[in-house]
């Protein structure tokens, strides 16, 4: 019995050394770069600088956080959301063309080649490049911030609808055309249902993330909370720093939960 | 709430059967669209002629980045290659931070009521901080350097590889790692070698699609003065010198292509 045993595990293929030489590698790679490690340049008051930092977070500046004029977290709250809104709608729209002009089974191999090398660019350049890049053309100010989400969610948003795009089911609309539809019923009917969810919730999706994104664009001058942020950080003014990281961080946390909810409802019915 | 504001249309049919038609949404969802989008207009002074006029100044600057210098490129390597070290450095090391935490996270393997919570809501909370007041933050600890931008990404991985994987844990197949534990294995053993197997594919493969996510991110970390190429980036920017900036952009895409491509690959082989 135990023998049986013994002989078929024996037959099993040796994969030990593969996994040794990639152990190897790995490691090998991972020493070459603990020389990012240098802890020479540790600040003599960093630890002071530390406990200041945390305890600025647990005594915020409620002043700051429940102020409703526009210098307030809540306001500046709403213009980070409106800016994320706004980037990601005009972002999603103009994603679509685009997204269809990179599926490989709806226009011809090298069109959807050259559109999806523009797209990898597009999506490579940090968004905070882009942020510096628009402050020359339009100023300081939330349009800035608003200009710059599109540009990145035009990226991340059609390299996702492509996927979708790409496993549509087209047999679907073989289907209408044995039955005489028209084109445009075929868009409609054929096409549209399959997409109009999935698209939905990974426009929701990019919302969520471009919500992150648009809250350190500040920091460029591109509105929004990052540059009251940085402002009070540079002038370690820690209960500020902490009224505006917790309006934040509840802010990021309640919008992942809805989220997370619609895209559920949206994906499973 | 919604059903009562909008009660479903209710139609006899013929032969006396009652069907019930859920009114649509669509059209409220439209106009709250509409408002939202008209809300967000006032408040980013969202101005298409401004854009319209102003729009040629980006082109300019595209221009200006073509041809970029090829004499600056020598000066990147290093740079670039401190990017890439500070995020390896951070993602490897998070990836295995990550995986005590999940399992403290993980309320199928940790039976107590209080640390899984506590775990998973410090774990979503370091996952909404953005990386880059992370990182300026252990600017003001650390000093200058790689070292903050390595902290920065370190702790962000182990907030979004943590939550993949508690996720990852929770929805294991529990059977073996019952039995394991009926035979007398302690947690941690009967976790070795009835978990980990289960989740192992998974935990690469998100490690892995990190380690991408975080090349990226160290990019931009020297804004606040974290190490790497972004520090450069910075600097040539704010001297309105692209020609530099388009050499250190054209870099930092083939980086990012080359590492992509070759996670893209082992992640394939991984599932």
């Amino acid at each position: 019995m135990m023998n049986t045993i013994d002989q078929q595990l024996q037959k099993a293929t040796n994969r030990r050394l593969p996994k040794f030489i990639i152990t190897v590698i790995v490691l090998i790679i991972f020493l070459w770069s603990t020389s990012a490690v240098q802890l020479d340049n540790i600040t003599e008051n960093g630890f002071s600088i530390a406990k200041n930092i945390l305890m600025g977070l647990v005594q915020p500046d409620t002043g700051l956080l429940f102020n409703l004029t526009t210098g307030g977290v809540l306001y500046l709250l709403l213009e980070t959301m409106a800016i994320a809104f706004l980037g990601t709608i005009v972002g999603a729209v103009i994603a679509i063309p685009l997204a269809f002009l990179s599926a490989s089974n709806i226009v011809p191999k090298p069109v959807a080649f050259v559109v999806r090398f523009l797209l990898i660019i597009i999506r490579t350049i940090p968004a905070i490049v882009y942020g510096l890049m628009f402050i020359r053309v339009t100023g300081q100010g939330p349009f800035t911030g608003v200009l710059t989400m599109s540009l990145i969610s035009v990226g991340m948003l059609s390299k996702l609808y492509v996927d979708v795009i790409e496993e549509l089911d087209t047999s679907v609309l073989e289907s209408m055309e044995s039955i005489g539809c028209t084109t445009m019923e075929k868009i409609r009917y054929g096409i549209l249902p399959q997409l109009s969810a999935l698209f939905t919730s990974i426009v929701i999706y990019r919302f969520d993330m471009n919500l992150r994104d648009a809250a350190i664009l500040g920091i460029v001058g591109a509105g929004g909370i990052g540059a009251p942020l940085i402002f009070a950080m540079n002038a370690y003014r820690w209960p500020e720093v902490g009224s505006i990281l917790i309006g934040l961080i509840v802010l990021i946390l309640i919008v992942e939960y809805v989220s997370n909810k619609v895209r559920n409802k949206l994906v499973n019915g | 709430m919604l059903t009562k504001l909008f009660p479903p249309k209710t139609i006899e049919l013929p032969n006396g059967k009652v069907v019930i038609q859920k009114r649509s949404m669509t059209p409220i969802t439209i106009l709250a669209f509409i408002v939202l989008i008209y809300i967000s207009v006032q408040i980013t002074d969202f101005d298409l002629q401004r854009l319209a006029k102003r729009i040629n100044q980006f082109f300019f600057i595209l221009k200006d980045m073509v041809p970029p210098t090829w004499e600056y490129m020598p000066k990147l390597w290093e740079p670039l290659v401190a990017t890439i070290k500070m995020s390896l450095f951070g993602s490897v090391l998070g990836a295995i931070v990550a995986l005590p935490i999940a399992m403290l996270a993980a309320s199928n393997i940790n039976r107590s009521r209080w640390i899984p919570a506590v775990t998973k809501f410090i774990l979503s909370i370091l996952r909404t901080l953005p990386t880059l007041v992370v990182a300026l933050i252990a600017t003001f600890i650390f000093g200058l350097g790689t070292m903050a931008g390595t902290v920065a990404i370190f702790l962000f991985t182990i907030a979004y590889i943590g939550k993949l994987l508690y996720e990852q844990i929770e929805n294991a197949n529990m059977g073996a790692y019952e039995a394991m534990n009926a035979m007398g294995l302690t947690t941690i053993q009967s976790f070795r070698y009835a978990i980990f197997p289960q989740v192992l594919p998974n935990y690469l493969s998100t490690s892995l699609f990190c380690f991408e996510g975080n090349v990226r991110y160290a990019s931009i970390l020297g804004y606040v003065g974290a190490g790497g190429i972004g520090l450069l980036l910075n600097e040539s920017l704010g001297w309105r010198n692209y020609a530099n900036v388009g050499m250190i952009l054209l870099m930092l895409v083939c980086t990012v292509f080359v590492i992509e491509t070759l996670s893209e690959y082992f992640r394939k082989k991984l599932m």
